[in-house]
């Protein structure tokens, strides 16, 4: 009701003047602002989970490895890497006279201390679980195992040796991850709380440093020790934590900010037409779909799953709906995932699973016993309370009723906490969801639908599908991988236990003089070599 | 007077104490909890979140264990903004919220208890309409209208002042104004209602029949006794704005308090919501003290304590 208010009041009064834009500040310095949206959880590498933080830590530090534009690991502090044949060994060369922020020496040891102390039972880090793939890690942060037995081996200062579980090609992308950035030990272990507070305590190795931290605002500039500082053209990157987004949007346009982290959807087809530069829909690795719990009637009956999902139209739900540049979702996994060869992507490679059809829709409920929905028991459609989860839960369900003639769908949005709880107790007929993939391999959106596993909500399971998972873990080639996980995708799709309604996409305001800067699918942004066109 | 003060005190307490239990049973009565996330944690990663924030332990533990915190000041850590303490977030975001919501009382009072006398003195003429015009606009439109409208004029369109954040003065004043929208136009009536009852007294017959000088008349017999009802009313706004307001300082991105007042619930971050209620409970609970310790100073026929002999 607010925000709808808000956006109401904000068209009124921008129907009546044409855009005209506020003052502009002209300094010499380069500066560029991004409204990150929300105020960092925390700044500690080892216990960050989200990518707001990701992206505030991301110009602040640098791991073994760094992504490229394309998503892949480039040296960043490694140098260069030995990777043996199993793929079970990677030994790490760090560059010369990698330093600190403050001028100490990076070493080796650095990171073997910021590794150990995040697997540190006592630590209590969400992400510990990302050195699953490390010799002895998980076994530490269980509680059974000694920091001293895990796979990871200083040899000198500028060599670290990592012994892995098993063979893994992805590790290098891991190593990029925040949880794998290295810490400053001297200050980390003189305020192990709350050393990332204060900038005199936040030590980095990244791009930037820290300058100012204060309620709604990080200020960073250039850090000249660090080892590309040339590449960085920057003289002050600032973040700010507007969580509004018609007050983002109005700073965006007001020359306050140069990126925004968002756009409110009922402002996307204006800003097309009236700032068509600026206005940058980003791709993003997630898939919007909705889950039927396998377990209850009448959603038990693949037909009925089937039907269900071949009735709705998805072109109408991201163009009239959603309105925010999303991609109508024919399969489970979005675009932007390496297949096998390179330039090649998992989504052409699979391609669709199935097409919107209405009358093979019908003729598989009457199939299932509901000949134009009749009997078909009344259900609900479980989401979390948001705007557009409402009108899109409205819309399919308006669909259900003209096409297949099922009446007796009810709308249940849960605040977010309580969903969650709903949605794992299995306590819904139809629920909404969303995956946004950790990494770019299509695993992390595939092994969480394992039977049982914490994440599959659905209840739904497949005797061939956990196969492949293990099967996974041993292999390390992609050639070997992408079959398989090709295969998982087309189970997942023959059984529906989940709807998929489009592919996420970002929209962003971005300032047209912005250059340089990269944009990852996973959501990072890296304004290493970011700079303002004159 | 003492005596009056140490029962005041001690019933506060008693309140605090109630308002403490009871929030602290309905927060672990709602589903959910501080760690649960969209992509589920391993078991073992979560057993040892829960054991560090010492959540593994049986409910009447962590109540007691909170009581002993509370008792000493200190509400605990944050469970979302992992390394810092509920103390830490009120000690930055409190004085946001002060310089907010001082500006926005010293408004609604600078505009609000002028404009209801001039109502009241100019009962059903000009002057009157137009201050009953706009003291019911004022009550009628939320703050988010009076803010979204503020932001469109004076930054979007006119660029006089920074739409957002924090700051600089200019960053004060449009959030100020939207939040004194409402108690602005409630004291503007409160003090018209109270000035009409007032004038009507005899001792004000009594004061112009003497033929006191009208300003003098107004100032010591009109105001003094009229202003009682906006005082009693100064006590929980006082507190409310000193909080701040959710809407407000989401539309202006202002950095205050009254965030975690909402957002620590959608969180479950179970020491914030503790803290900043027991935080709120003691404002309120000062504000109201401080009130009544101002009512005989205005008004000498009002005694404190004395409630009982009085008939």
């Amino acid at each position: 009701m607010r925000k709808s208010l808000l956006i109401t009041a904000l068209i009124l009064g921008l129907v009546l003047v044409a855009a005209g834009c506020g003052p502009t500040a002209d300094s010499e310095e380069m500066v560029v602002t991004y409204n990150v949206g929300t105020e960092p959880e925390t700044l500690d590498p080892a216990l960050m989970t989200g990518i707001p933080e990701f992206h505030m830590t991301l110009q602040l530090y640098e791991g073994l490895t760094r992504l490229d534009e394309d998503n892949h690991p480039q040296p960043a502090c490694a140098e260069s890497w030995d990777i043996s044949d199993d793929m079970t060994e990677y030994t790490f060369y760090l560059r010369d006279d990698l330093k600190w922020s403050n001028g100490d020496p990076l070493t080796a040891a650095d990171f073997e201390f910021a590794w150990k102390r995040a697997v540190d039972p006592e630590m209590g880090a969400d992400y510990c679980y990302m050195f699953d793939l490390i010799e002895g890690a998980t076994a530490c942060y269980e509680g059974e195992g000694s920091p001293d037995d895990i796979g990871i081996t200083v040899v000198d200062d500028q060599t670290i040796k990592v012994k892995l579980q098993s063979g893994a090609p992805y590790f290098l992308d891991l190593t990029s991850f925040p949880t794998y950035y290295p810490l400053h030990q001297e200050t980390v272990k003189a305020d192990n709380e709350g050393w990332h507070l204060k900038p005199e305590t936040t030590i980095v190795n990244g791009p930037f440093k820290l300058e100012i931290r204060e309620p709604g605002r990080l200020e960073y500039v250039p850090n000249e020790n660090y080892w590309d500082a040339d590449a960085v053209k920057l003289d002050r990157l600032i973040f700010t934590m507007v969580e509004d987004i018609s007050t983002e949007l109005t700073m965006f346009e007001n020359g306050e900010v140069d990126m925004t982290h968002e756009v409110p959807g009922a402002e996307i087809p204006r800003l097309k037409e009236e700032m068509p530069d600026e206005l940058n829909i980003f791709p993003y690795l997630g898939t919007y779909y909705y889950i039927f719990n396998c377990q209850r009637k009448p959603f038990d009956d693949v037909k009925v799953r089937k039907a269900l999902t071949l009735a709705i139209d998805r072109k109408a739900i991201c163009e009239e709906v959603t309105q925010g540049g999303e991609l109508p979702a024919f399969a489970y996994l979005p675009p932007g995932i390496t297949d096998v060869a390179d330039g090649s992507d998992f989504r052409e490679v699979g391609g669709n699973f199935y097409e919107e059809n209405v009358e093979e829709a019908k003729s598989l409920l009457a199939e299932a016993g509901y000949p134009d929905g009749e009997g078909f028991p009344s259900f609900e459609i479980l989401y979390n309370t948001h705007d557009m989860h409402k009108i899109i839960a409205e819309a399919i369900m308006e669909m259900w009723k003209t096409n297949l003639g099922i009446t007796g769908v009810t709308l249940t949005n849960q605040e977010w906490g309580t969903y969650l709880d709903t949605r794992d107790e299995g306590n819904f007929d139809v629920a909404r969801a969303g995956w946004i993939g950790d990494y770019v391999e299509p695993n992390s959106f595939l092994d969480m639908w394992k039977t049982g596993g914490g994440n599959n909500n659905s209840q739904w399971g497949d005797a061939r599908y956990d196969e492949i998972i293990t099967e996974l873990v041993t292999l390390a080639d992609p050639k070997d991988r992408m079959p398989l996980m090709h295969e998982q995708e087309e189970i997942l799709m023959r059984d529906m236990p989940i709807m998929p309604v489009y592919y996420y996409t970002s929209p962003m305001m971005v300032n047209k003089k912005l250059k340089g800067y990269l944009y990852l699918t996973t959501g990072g942004l890296d304004f290493k070599t970011a700079y303002m066109d004159k | 007077m003492l005596r009056y003060l140490v029962q005041r005190v001690l019933y506060a307490l008693l309140a605090l104490l109630v308002v403490v239990t009871v929030t602290f049973l309905f927060m672990h009565a709602i589903p959910g909890g501080p760690f649960q996330r969209e992509k589920a944690l391993p078991e073992a990663v979560k057993k040892n979140i829960e054991a560090r924030y010492k959540l593994d332990q049986p409910l009447h533990r962590q109540y007691l264990d909170y009581l002993s915190h509370l008792i000493r000041g200190d509400l605990g850590p944050s469970f979302k903004y992992r390394g810092q303490t509920v103390n830490d977030i009120i000690r930055e975001r409190f004085p946001v919220s002060v310089e907010l919501g001082t500006a926005a009382i010293l408004i609604a009072l600078l505009f609000g208890v002028p404009a209801g006398i001039l109502a009241a003195l100019h009962q059903n003429r000009f002057p009157d309409h137009v201050v009953m015009f706009f003291s019911t606009i004022g009550v009628a439109m939320p703050s988010f209208v009076i803010g979204t409208l503020l932001m469109y004029y004076l930054s979007y369109r006119w660029g006089l002042l920074p739409s957002s954040m924090w700051g600089s003065p200019k960053h004060v004043i449009m959030p100020a104004i939207a939040l004194a929208g409402l108690p602005m136009a409630f004291i503007a009536r409160l003090t018209r209602s109270s000035m009409l009852e007032v004038l009507g007294q005899d001792y004000m017959k009594t004061a112009v029949a003497k033929g006191l000088p009208r300003l003098r008349i107004l100032w010591v017999h009109g105001i003094k006794n009229a202003i009682i009802p906006v005082i009693t009313y100064l006590g929980p706004l006082v507190a409310g704005v000193l909080t701040g307001s959710f809407i407000v300082e989401n539309i202006f991105a202002v950095p205050g308090l009254g965030k975690h007042f909402v957002t620590s619930i959608y969180n479950r971050d179970y020491t914030v919501i503790l803290g900043v209620t027991v935080f709120y409970c003691v404002l309120l609970i000062g504000a109201n003290l401080l009130v009544d310790l101002i009512y005989p100073l205005l008004d000498p026929r009002i005694q404190l304590g004395a409630g009982k002999e009085q008939v």
